[in-house]
C-alpha cells in the first residue's frame, strides 16, 4: 500500500479488483441482504406467497409469543442439542485412542467418517428404517441381549433420544478429525516434561490435552449449536408428521410447514427472524463466554 | 447457552470412557527412557491393544447400518420381514437395483444433482478463487469492509432467507427448475473465499509485483499464477463444497414439485414414502444406497485430502 506507484496504475489495479470481487459482491447483494430486507417487511404482512399482502404489524410476533407448537418446537430444537457435549466427549476419547500407535488406524479413521459424509437424506432413511419396532435393526441387536425395545419413532418419549442417537453416530467422526489434528499438533515435549514431574494420565489430560484442544471444541460447539438450531433434514424424513404430538417437530421444520404447506409466508418469515436471532444472540454470548475463559490470545 | 459451560465439564468426564489413557505412560518414546524400560513398554503395548479393540468396536457400530442398509436391499421382502431376523439374504437379490431403473426417477434425479452439484461447483469455485485472489493480493479500496461485509452473511442461516428467497424465485417463474438451487450459489461461496484467502495469505506478495513488473495482466497473474498456487485449496475446498450441494435437501424440497425436475435426495425421499405403504424395503434401501455410493466412492479417492482440509477447518475456525 506505501508504495509509490502512480496513481493511473493504481486506479486499473482498483478496477480489476472491483471486477474480480463482483460476483460475490453482487449475490451477497441480491441472495442475502435483499431477502433479509424482505423478510423484515413480510414478517409485519398476512403474505401468503401469492396474492396481495395486508401490512398487520406486530401480530406475527405477537402470535410467535403465544403460538404454543412453536415454543414446542423450540423447546425440541434445542432438546436435540443434548446431543453435541455427547458426541463431543466420544470424539474427543475416540481421537485421544486414535493418536496411540495402533494397527489399521487409516482404516478405522475411515469407517468413522463415513456417515459424515453420507447423504441425511439416505442417512435418515436408513435410520427410520433400523428404529422400526419390529424388524429394526436396532431393537434386533437390543433383543440379543434381551432387551425388548420400544417402536422408537413413534413413542413420543423415545423418538427425540433416537434422533439425538443417530445424530451423533453422523457427526462423530467429523468432531474426531478435528480434535485428532489438534492433538496430533500438541508438542511432545509438554507430555515428556509433564512425566518427568511424576503426572499421570489423568492429571496430563486435564492439564495438557483438554487446554491445547479447547480451540477445537470451541469451534465445534459453535458450529454444531448454529447446525442444530437448524435441524430440519432428519426430523421431515424420519417424522414426517413431527411426530406423534408434535414430539419431535424442529424450529425450522415447523416455520417450513406453515410457511409452505400451509401458506403462511407472513407468520412463517416472523418465526424465522426469531430463529435467526436467537442463533445469532446465542453465538455471540459463546464468543463472549469464550473471550472470558481462554487465557491465550491469538 | 448452558450448554457452553458444560462443555468442558462433560468432556472432562468424557475421558472415563477411555480408561487406557489414565494411568499409563502415554509415549513410547520417553517410556523407552524411563527407569523400567521394558515394563513400561509392555504396559503400553497392552494399552494400545486395549484401545485398538475399543476403537474396533465402535467401527463395528459406526459401519453396521450402512451393511444392514446393503444387505436390506438386497433381501426378499419375505426376509426382511423375517423373524428371527435374516442378517445375510440366501440368494441375493441382484434384481433390486434393476428394478430400480426401471423407475426412470432415480435417474433423473441422479441427472438432476449431477446438474447442479457440477454447475454450482465448477462456475462458483472459479468465482470464489477470483474474489479470494482480489482480497488477498490486489489493491481495493476498502478491502477489509468488503471481506467481513461478505463474512457477516454467514451469521444469517439460511431458514430466515428461504421465505423471501421462495418468493422472489417464485415471482421470477423459477420455482419447479432447478435454478433457484444454482444461481446465487454460482456468485460464490464464502467460506470457500475465505479459505482461499487464507491459502493466499501464505504466498508472497513480492511474487504477484514481480509479474505485474514483467507486464502480465490481471487476468495472467491470476490464470497462471496464483490459480495454479491455490490449486490444492481450491481442490479441497471443491470436494466439500460438491458433497454438501450433492446432500443437499431443504432447499431442493422448497423449490422442486415435479418428480422429473427433483434431485436424488428429495426423490429417494419420496421413495421412502411411496415404497413403505407397499413395503418394499429393500428398493428403498437400495435408492439411499445408490444416493450416498457416488459421495464415497470421491470420498475414498480423496480421503487423504479431504480428511486434511476439514482438519484444517478446525484449526483456522
Amino acid at each position: 500500500m506505501l508504495s509509490s506507484g502512480t496513481s493511473r496504475l493504481h486506479r486499473s489495479e482498483h478496477r480489476w479488483a472491483l471486477l474480480f470481487v463482483a460476483a460475490p459482491v453482487v449475490g451477497y447483494l441480491l441472495f442475502t441482504l435483499y431477502p433479509v430486507a424482505m423478510a423484515f417487511y413480510t414478517s409485519l404482512t398476512n403474505s401468503n406467497g401469492l396474492g396481495v399482502a395486508r401490512f398487520v404489524g406486530l401480530d406475527n410476533y405477537v402470535r410467535v409469543i403465544s403460538d404454543g407448537y412453536f415454543h414446542q418446537s423450540l423447546f425440541n430444537t434445542f432438546f436435540y442439542m443434548i446431543g453435541i457435549p455427547i458426541g463431543l466427549a466420544l470424539s474427543l476419547a475416540l481421537a485421544i485412542g486414535m493418536s496411540r500407535a495402533i494397527p489399521a488406524r487409516t482404516a478405522l479413521r475411515t469407517i468413522y467418517y463415513v456417515p459424515v459424509i453420507s447423504s441425511l437424506a439416505a442417512i435418515a432413511i436408513l435410520w427410520q428404517w433400523a428404529y422400526n419396532g419390529d424388524f429394526g435393526l436396532v431393537n434386533q441387536v437390543l433383543a440379543w441381549f434381551g432387551i425388548d425395545g420400544p417402536n422408537w419413532l413413534a413413542d413420543k418419549d423415545y423418538a427425540k433420544p433416537a434422533i439425538i442417537a443417530m445424530a451423533i453416530w453422523k457427526g462423530l467422526g467429523y468432531s474426531m478429525i478435528l480434535y485428532l489434528a489438534a492433538i496430533q499438533s500438541v508438542p511432545r515435549t509438554l507430555y515428556e516434561a509433564a512425566e518427568l514431574d511424576g503426572a499421570n494420565g489423568w492429571q496430563q489430560f486435564r492439564a495438557i490435552t483438554l487446554p491445547m484442544v479447547r480451540p477445537v471444541t470451541f469451534f465445534l460447539v459453535v458450529t454444531n449449536v448454529i447446525g442444530g438450531a437448524q435441524i430440519f433434514t432428519e426430523i421431515n424424513i424420519m417424522t414426517p408428521t413431527g411426530g406423534p404430538e408434535l414430539s419431535t417437530a424442529s424450529a425450522v421444520w415447523y416455520i417450513w410447514r406453515q410457511a409452505f404447506k400451509y401458506q403462511q409466508m407472513g407468520y412463517g418469515t416472523a418465526m424465522a427472524i426469531v430463529l435467526g436471532l436467537l442463533i445469532l444472540v446465542i453465538t455471540l454470548i459463546q464468543f463472549r463466554l469464550n473471550r472470558r475463559n481462554s487465557f491465550v490470545l491469538d | 447457552m448452558n450448554l457452553t459451560e458444560q462443555t468442558p465439564a462433560q468432556i472432562a468426564d468424557a475421558s472415563a470412557i477411555t480408561p487406557p489413557t489414565r494411568r499409563t505412560p502415554r509415549r513410547t518414546l520417553s517410556a523407552t527412557f524411563g527407569r523400567q524400560p521394558l515394563g513400561r513398554r509392555a504396559t503400553t503395548r497392552i494399552v494400545d491393544m486395549v484401545t485398538f479393540v475399543v476403537l474396533a468396536i465402535g467401527a463395528v457400530v459406526m459401519i453396521a447400518p450402512l451393511l444392514w442398509m446393503v444387505s436390506t436391499s438386497l433381501k426378499t421382502k419375505l426376509e426382511v420381514f423375517a423373524l428371527p431376523p435374516v442378517w445375510i439374504p440366501a440368494v441375493p437379490q441382484w434384481d433390486t437395483y434393476v428394478r430400480m431403473w426401471d423407475d426412470s426417477l432415480i435417474l433423473s434425479g441422479i441427472r438432476n444433482s449431477i446438474t447442479v452439484s457440477l454447475t454450482v461447483t465448477v462456475i462458483g469455485t472459479f468465482t470464489c478463487a477470483l474474489a479470494a485472489f482480489a482480497l488477498a493480493k490486489m489493491r481495493l479500496p476498502a478491502r477489509n469492509a468488503i471481506f467481513i461485509g461478505l463474512l457477516s452473511g454467514i451469521m444469517i442461516p439460511f431458514p430466515t432467507l428461504m421465505i423471501p428467497q421462495f418468493v422472489m424465485f417464485s415471482k421470477i417463474g423459477w420455482v419447479d427448475t432447478l435454478l433457484p438451487l444454482i444461481v446465487p450459489a454460482i456468485f460464490g461461496n464464502i467460506v470457500m473465499i475465505f479459505f482461499l484467502r487464507q491459502y493466499l495469505e501464505n504466498v508472497p506478495n513480492s511474487i504477484v509485483e514481480a509479474a505485474k513488473i514483467d507486464g502480465a495482466s490481471y487476468w495472467q497473474i491470476f490464470w497462471r499464477m496464483i490459480l495454479p498456487i491455490i490449486r490444492p485449496a481450491v481442490a479441497a475446498q471443491f470436494i466439500l463444497w460438491f458433497m454438501a450441494v450433492w446432500n443437499d435437501y431443504l432447499a431442493p424440497i422448497l423449490y422442486l414439485n415435479t418428480p422429473q425436475n427433483q434431485t436424488l435426495q428429495v426423490v429417494i425421499a419420496n421413495m421412502n414414502v411411496q415404497y413403505a405403504t407397499q413395503r418394499d424395503y429393500p428398493l428403498i434401501m437400495g435408492a439411499s444406497f445408490i444416493a450416498l455410493v457416488p459421495i464415497l466412492v470421491v470420498f475414498l479417492i480423496f480421503q487423504r485430502q479431504i480428511v486434511e482440509s476439514v482438519a484444517l477447518t478446525g484449526a483456522k475456525g
